[in-house]
């Protein structure tokens, strides 16, 4: 097993330089400029020396070596030396087109409001998921399954944006619960702000959770009634075990194990952020930052995001598979 | 009767007090909320509106624009004028002077050297600087005393309020920035972030692209002013969640730029918790022309003066695709109250509006045929007119939005009315105004027979939007598909009065000749103007102060602005 992570751990090293220069090379074809966005007022010259500032005019593989010395040399040096106490160096980081500032550092800024929000409906979608799926499972065909199967799939087919508008229309305009605009400088301090932060997280939660938890759900229903039907569950009954400890214990563990590896396989995605459930709410989380860098031609901005996306991905895919190793005695890589 | 009497008097002394009584901070805190969001609070860097809005709430520049486009002096006592000595003779240098006592947020002096070092710090040639235009002819600046500079131009400048003035060329702190010239710019992200200032707000937190707390300037140079102790400039999210955020729910006081269905904005202000304000400035939804071959054929000399355009050079022909347009109707249809119909490139200010060209807001399809009959062009059996083997088959682009596509369908209805055949295009906004001299689809490169867009100038002074369609302005190989004469026009005439206009100082006489240009373009149809676009923004019923204005920053009198009790 170690053997088999460390041969895995290698072989994500040129696998995502691959990707980074996909990404880079992508970007690069597709058409964008960074001053597109700016009044038409502004002439032509005076983009052009904007463009220069940039160094969009320099070559790609110039450019390409230039983001991956910054990603990959100055930005860990700089955070080694900020761990250590050690005085900066005077070193170029990986600067945001759109607001000149270094893209790591809007990244930590962004990555709280990410995690509290798209974290926690991730965590409530599972929550809310893993009883359901079981209890459709064991009460196949019921209402409650039917009903479980109607919701679930309402949840997998409506878009978050218009669940999105139809909760911030509901619950802020007519009913003036919640707030329709997220406060990503609100400090939690006392029981009042924590309550403000619940209130104001609420929303755009279970409009997440219900998304995920309709996914996850029906994965542990099929995994569940395939469990069910197996040979040990009839020898556990047939012994007398309590029904109660079949179902929780024996079917459930079994089913959990490809479940666990779907559910890790879905964390990468909380950290991209939910990108439209960002902009409905105003989260202005990671996914704005992303969706905003794209429509404003920040190219740095775009490759750096979408290269930790890709990374993160690598690394949760080896996180399943060493997951389902353990779980699974059955399962060896070695 | 007398009850309602007192009851508005009553209301009358309840509006007016807080502005009169207030003092700094009484009256807590202010929600902005601008759905595109600030990026940089150094509007040298970015030219954005968004961000040049948001640093206009901290950096001031010497004077404004007001709501009726007359500048105002701000941070300086006076407008230089040829009449008050302060613009000499020749019109080759202009003299400012700050007011007495004036001090950044930290509480040292605003002196001559934080202006000159603005330009300074704007025309290093590393910098990038987005608003150097506006320094354009500058060969010097000079410090008379410690409140006093004298810029000097390289050329007469009958308009010499380019620097300086506006919220696209405001004063930085001298020392604050100093480490920042030229290619270091980017790299002082702390100053570009919190800007020391004069303005009535001072930065205490900025997240990029997010959110941007403010508190009022405790060395503000009105000790009464702002009213509000806080504020907080939210953005993200899209025009309609704004709106929704001030007319329906309360949770903002003020939301910029409503670019949403009239439809849209009336059902969300009938929730009763604020209202829109509207004004006008010299943004013009337009048609422009190509009066050159596009033909694909052609390779790189496509769209280019060495072929002109089969059919689009006859005025007949753009003179009935002009008259055949509803103006009313795509005004109701994609801009509400925030549009007019125009018949002038050049609607704004008052000054320069011609009324010689008026005849265009009434639809004409009639009119339109019967030119193109006598034109020689001849309906064919398709219903599509022909002359000498040419047919009235035309390419009209634009980018992708979803108001423009209502006014393409719309028109092209009408003009196959007149039988002219419209095939419609159109382009992602980035890739369309992006100006990559490589890419086909730009508006430069126009190769299309027709392209629509919207564009207006800064200030309220026309000259150089005007010289756009001069000769040289037009987009071509050798300019690297640089310009903004898109339909390549080109008259000897009217180069002329361009030149004469650089020249000529005197307001009135300055009138007559943009007005002679706004015409000339207008009577030979290779503009056609349709919406005169103005702008909408929401505030809250208990937001008081506002005007909004277009000639500069929306925030512009923000320290003005007070809670209604």
């Amino acid at each position: 097993m170690f053997h088999y992570t460390i041969r895995r751990l290698l072989l994500a090293i040129p696998t995502l330089l691959v990707i980074s220069l996909i990404i880079f090379l992508l970007l690069d074809l597709a058409p964008s400029d960074p001053t597109a966005n700016l009044p038409l007022t502004i002439p032509p010259e005076v983009r052009e020396r904007i463009r220069e500032s940039l160094g969009f005019n320099e070559p790609v593989h110039i450019r390409f070596l230039l983001w991956l010395k910054q990603f990959f040399v100055n930005e860990p040096l700089n955070v080694i030396e900020s761990w250590l106490g050690l005085e900066q160096g005077d070193r170029l980081r990986v600067l945001s087109w759109q607001t000149r500032s270094p893209v790591v550092d809007l990244i930590v800024q962004r990555l709280p409001q990410t995690l509290w929000v798209v974290g926690m409906s991730y965590v409530v979608g599972v929550l809310i998921a893993l009883p359901i799926g079981i209890y459709s499972a064991y009460r196949q065909y019921s209402w409650f399954d039917q009903i479980g199967t109607l919701v679930s799939m309402i949840g997998f087919s409506v878009p978050t944006f218009f669940t999105g508008v139809l909760a911030i229309v509901v619950f802020s305009v007519w009913l003036g619960w919640f707030p329709s605009i997220y406060d990503t400088t609100h400090k939690v301090t006392d029981w009042e702000s924590f309550l403000f932060q619940v209130r104001q997280m609420v929303m755009p939660v279970c409009v997440l959770a219900l998304y995920n938890a309709a996914q996850i759900s029906r994965f542990m229903r099929a995994s569940a009634l395939d469990n069910l039907n197996q040979d040990y569950v009839r020898t556990a009954r047939a012994k007398g075990v309590r029904e109660r400890s079949v179902v929780l214990i024996h079917v459930l563990r079994n089913s959990l194990i490809p479940v666990v590896t779907v559910i890790a396989l879905g964390v990468p995605q909380i950290f991209g952020g939910a990108i439209i459930t960002e902009q409905i709410f105003k989260v202005n989380g990671l996914g704005q930052l992303l969706i905003i860098a794209i429509q404003g031609g920040d190219v740095p901005t775009v490759q750096t995001l979408t290269f930790i996306f890709a990374a993160l991905i690598v690394f949760f895919n080896l996180i399943a598979d060493v997951l389902y190793g353990l779980l699974d005695p059955r399962i060896r890589y070695d | 009767m007398r009850k309602s009497t007192c009851l508005l008097g009553a209301l009358a002394v309840l509006a007016s007090a807080p502005a009169a009584l207030a003092d700094r901070g009484s009256d807590g805190h202010v929600n902005i909320i601008y759905w595109q969001a600030p990026s940089t609070m150094n509007p040298y860097l970015s030219g954005g509106t968004k961000d040049l809005e948001a640093a206009s709430l901290v950096l001031e520049p010497l004077a404004r624009y007001n709501e009726a486009g007359d500048m105002v002096p701000w941070l300086a006592e006076s407008i230089p004028t040829v009449e008050n000595g302060g613009v000499s003779e020749d019109l080759t240098t202009i003299t400012w002077k700050l007011k007495e006592g004036l001090l950044w947020a930290d509480g040292t002096p605003v002196t001559s050297e934080d202006i000159i070092f603005s330009w300074k710090y704007c025309t290093d040639p590393a910098g990038g600087c987005a608003q150097s235009e506006k320094y354009n002819d500058v060969t010097s600046i000079e410090a008379l005393d410690d409140r006093t500079v004298k810029v000097t131009f390289g050329v007469a400048k009958p308009f010499p309020y380019g620097p300086f003035v506006g919220a696209q060329s405001p004063i930085l702190q001298a020392a604050q920035f100093a480490d920042c010239l030229g290619a270091k710019a980017p790299e002082c992200t702390d100053a570009n972030f919190g800007p020391i200032g004069t303005g009535p707000f001072r930065v205490t937190d900025f997240r990029p692209n997010d959110v941007i707390s403010l508190e009022a300037n405790p060395n503000y140079r009105d000790a009464s002013k702002p009213a509000f102790a806080t504020a907080t400039l939210k953005g993200g999210g899209d025009a309609m969640a704004a709106g929704r955020s001030v007319l329906e729910t309360g949770e903002f006081d003020y939301a910029w730029n409503l670019q949403l269905a009239p439809d849209v904005i009336a059902n969300m202000a009938a929730a009763g918790k604020g209202e829109t304000v509207s004004a006008f400035g010299t943004l013009v939804e337009r048609i422009e022309v190509n009066l050159t071959d596009p033909d694909p054929a052609l390779g790189a000399e496509r769209s280019t003066a060495k072929h002109p355009h089969p059919f689009l050079t006859e005025k007949a022909v753009r003179q009935a695709l002009s008259m055949a347009i509803d103006r009313e109707l795509l005004v109701e249809i994609g801009y509400g109250s925030a549009g007019r119909p125009t018949c002038n490139v050049l609607p704004a200010p008052e000054i320069y509006k011609s009324t010689a060209n008026d005849a265009c807001l009434v639809q004409d399809i009639e009119g339109a045929k019967k030119l193109l009959d006598e034109a020689g062009w001849t309906v064919g059996s398709d219903g599509v007119r022909e002359k000498d083997g040419k047919r009235l088959s035309i390419l009209y682009q634009t980018s992708t939005n979803a108001v423009r596509q209502d006014f393409q369908a719309l028109i092209k209805q009408w003009w196959s009315e007149i039988g002219v055949e419209t095939e419609l295009r159109n382009i992602d906004a980035s890739v369309f105004f992006g100006g990559d001299p490589a890419s086909p689809d730009t508006f430069q490169k126009l190769y299309a027979d027709l392209e629509m867009f919207a564009n207006n100038f800064d200030g309220t002074d026309p000259e150089s939007y005007m010289a756009n369609w001069e000769c040289k302005q037009a987009p071509r190989p050798e300019t690297q598909w640089q310009g903004n004469n898109m339909p390549r026009y080109c008259s000897e005439e009217y180069d002329a009065l361009v030149a004469e206009m650089a020249k000529t100082g005197a307001l009135e006489e300055r009138a007559k000749l943009a007005k002679a240009m706004n015409d000339m373009l207008m009577q030979e149809y290779v503009l056609i103007p349709l919406v005169d676009r103005g702008r909408v923004s929401a505030k809250s019923n208990t937001l008081g102060g506002v005007v909004l204005n277009v000639w500069d920053s929306e925030l512009w009198n923000v320290a003005d602005w007070y809670r209604v009790k």
